[in-house]
């Protein structure tokens, strides 16, 4: 399992990285940040002042290294502090309520893109020369829009002007979040908008990529002898060649995750959704530092996590990555 | 833009204007499309703002000018406080290609620095920088840019081209270490070694004349990168919002409210443009790849050999074909069912699209 420990060992430098990232940037920036979030909020309780000397270093409680892990003993024990615009509510506790709408919309948002684009890249390589290639400059123009222009866009034309979908929001106003019926329709009719515009902007990338992987990898040997030994065409294309031509995309998707999530994020505020993006923004422009960096800290640590479950399928589906380790 | 293209012909004669105009015409057609495109808004960035009709600031206070639709006084218009959409849009396609270009341009060079030495260096350097560029690459960076142009008092242009070249590098480097390392054993740098030449010579002369290709397109991803994510910042209001780039003006169409009220005309064309910039680009770097490697090739050039399409890098068509000998539809007896699904075999694919 040497191949797992060392992704292992890659992904705790990288959260350590962020952490220690997050630690200073506060401490590094020009402008006192904390005094300015001291000027702000004057009546603050001790308890709030306390977790805010770990987040920021608000005065010296100790040296910079005695700072520094206290700050880490925090973060290890989910204590991101107390919120300060929405005082004495706790930044865990606001992170917990969007944390799950972002997860369900731009997980399952992407996770469609990137299967949609996956087979169109397969047909596309396959029929290279096909009508899927002359669509592709139309598609990648949808992939130069920028999300939110977009997003703008579909929602003057298909909820303002039309009505066919809901103006922005994560559900209708008067409902009671949890488990009923009505709630989870409303929820779901108001994810279809952003969704699509999340599949729309992102599914050409995928399928430029797998096709040209597609292409490099039929021009291989081994595919030309399937075909020698009368194979059928689909069995060709999808147990020789695109089985192959996936692994380099799988990798690719770990990587540009930080990507999607980072368009997903605008394209939240755009609708108004009450996912992390919004709550991001709102921490931006309301000088709410202990919650801007608790959110930078989750999204981080959301695409680590994403990308050692893409190592973990690697693993799986790859005989080679095995043999890998099993050398080593 | 000019992009160094790795199609060098003979480098002891500069390439006369045939020449020139030979290589243009071997570009595959999407490069072309892309260069054109970019250089149409090249040269709106160069003379745009020296032909802005108004001074694009300048806020007219006639009640009739304010969100005034497009006529022939104001081509696209007015925004809500009289200022003139398309003067804006000729300063701010400036003021965002001036800053994706030198991100571009910052963020290539380190990525050629750091993965070449990192390549070159081998050892403890070479797991080092690849540490460094694998974890600035699984950060997202967006949320990481938010959050320090957050903590930054003043959100100008400068900060913000500092922000996105320090996070804009890690791809380009990854790319570029990989085909260092590729290079690095190659017998003309032996050769090079032998004769004595320093380690700094052959880096530069030896090594990175032969990635040019790489470093375009990986300069071009760059461009796109910064590009997209300063418009998105300016658009929620993390830039200098007193200079009008792309994404400052959504941003002031979007706080007034222009798409609400009607004023098309001041919110389509600013992101129109961004994603035609964008479009150039992404065709541009297509372009690259095709000329890197054949095989992606558009194969509506491939030359057609009696009715089927073949393109320069399939195998020579066996004409063992009855249906290459004689192009008439095929007989129905055995033999010819028999020769028919040899000729399959040969050629991979019904419509001759399937590559070797």
């Amino acid at each position: 399992m040497a191949f797992i420990v060392r992704r292992l060992i890659f992904y705790v430098v990288a959260a350590w990285a962020a952490l220690t990232v997050n630690f200073f940037i506060p401490r590094a920036m020009p402008g006192n940040a904390v005094q300015s979030v001291m000027a702000k909020f004057p009546d603050l309780q001790p308890s709030a002042y306390q977790s805010l000397e770990a987040m920021l270093g608000v005065g010296h409680p100790g040296s910079i290294w005695h700072q520094y892990w206290s700050y880490l003993d925090d973060v290890f024990h989910f204590n991101f502090g107390v919120d300060l615009i929405e005082y004495p509510a706790k930044v865990s506790t606001l992170l917990s309520q969007t944390i799950p709408w972002t997860l369900t919309l731009v997980g399952t948002a992407t996770v469609i893109a990137f299967v949609v684009g996956t087979a169109l890249g397969i047909l596309a390589g396959w029929r290279h020369g096909g009508w899927l290639d002359r669509v592709l400059p139309g598609l990648m123009f949808l992939q130069a829009i920028p999300y939110f222009f977009l997003a703008l866009i579909l929602l003057e034309l298909l909820a303002v002007k039309t009505s066919v979908f809901p103006l922005g929001q994560g559900y209708t106003g008067g409902l009671t979040p949890g488990w009923n019926g009505a709630f989870i329709g409303s929820a779901i009719d108001h994810s279809i908008l952003p969704a699509f515009t999340i599949v729309i902007t992102s599914v050409a990338g995928w399928m430029l990529q797998m096709r040209n992987v597609m292409i490099t990898t039929i021009g291989e040997d081994y595919v030309l002898a399937a075909q020698a030994k009368g194979l059928s065409s689909r069995r060709v294309v999808f147990t020789y060649a695109a089985r192959n031509a996936l692994l380099p995309q799988l990798q690719g998707f770990g990587l540009a995750l930080g990507f999607v999530v980072s368009g997903a994020i605008i394209m939240e505020i755009v609708f108004s959704y009450p996912g992390i993006g919004l709550l991001l923004l709102n921490a931006v422009t309301s000088n709410d530092y202990p919650l801007m960096q608790a959110i930078f800290l989750v999204i981080t640590f959301a695409v680590l996590l994403a990308n050692l479950i893409v190592d973990l399928v690697i693993l799986v589906i790859d005989p080679r990555a095995r043999a890998r380790t099993a050398t080593r | 833009m000019t992009v160094a293209l790795p199609v060098s012909t003979d480098a002891a004669t500069p390439p006369t204007e045939r020449q020139s105009l030979g290589r243009w015409r071997r570009l595959p057609f999407k490069a072309k499309v892309g260069a054109v495109l970019l250089g149409v808004f090249v040269l709106a960035a160069i003379i745009g703002p020296l032909v802005t009709p108004y001074d694009p600031s300048f806020q007219n206070p006639a009640p009739a000018l304010s969100m005034h639709a497009p006529d022939a006084a104001y081509l696209l218009g007015t925004t809500q406080t009289g200022q003139d959409v398309l003067s804006q849009l000729l300063v701010g396609i400036r003021l965002t290609l001036e800053l994706a270009f030198v991100v571009g341009a910052v963020a290539t060079a380190l990525a050629v620095i750091v993965g070449v030495s990192a390549a070159f260096l081998g050892g403890v350097w070479d797991e080092v920088l690849s540490l460094v560029s694998n974890v600035f690459l699984v950060i997202p960076a967006v949320p990481l840019l938010i959050i320090l142009l957050g903590y930054l008092p003043q959100k100008g242009q400068t900060a913000t081209i500092i922000v996105l070249s320090v996070l804009g590098w890690p791809w380009g480097a990854r790319v570029i270490r990989a085909q260092t390392l590729a290079i690095r054993n190659r017998d003309f740098i032996a050769a090079a070694r032998e004769t004595g030449e320093p380690t700094w010579r052959i880096l530069a002369f030896e090594i990175v004349p032969n990635e040019v290709s790489l470093i375009a397109a990986s300069f071009v991803n760059t461009v796109l990168y910064a590009i997209g994510a300063s418009v998105a910042l300016a658009f929620i209001g993390l830039a200098d919002l007193n200079s009008w780039s792309l994404g400052t003006i959504l941003y002031w169409a979007q706080s007034q409210q222009a798409l609400q009220l009607g004023a098309w005309w001041w919110f389509v064309p600013p992101g129109l443009a961004v994603a035609l910039i964008g479009t150039a680009l992404v065709l541009l770097n297509t372009g690259i790849d095709e000329l890197g490697n054949p095989r992606l090739r558009d194969a509506s050039n491939a030359s057609r050999i009696a009715g089927r399409k073949l393109r320069p890098t399939d195998p020579t068509p066996v004409l063992m074909d009855t249906e290459l000998l004689a192009p008439e539809p095929p007989r129905r007896g055995a033999l010819a069912r028999f020769a028919h699904s040899f000729s399959r075999s040969s050629l991979l694919d019904d419509n001759g699209g399937g590559g070797s």
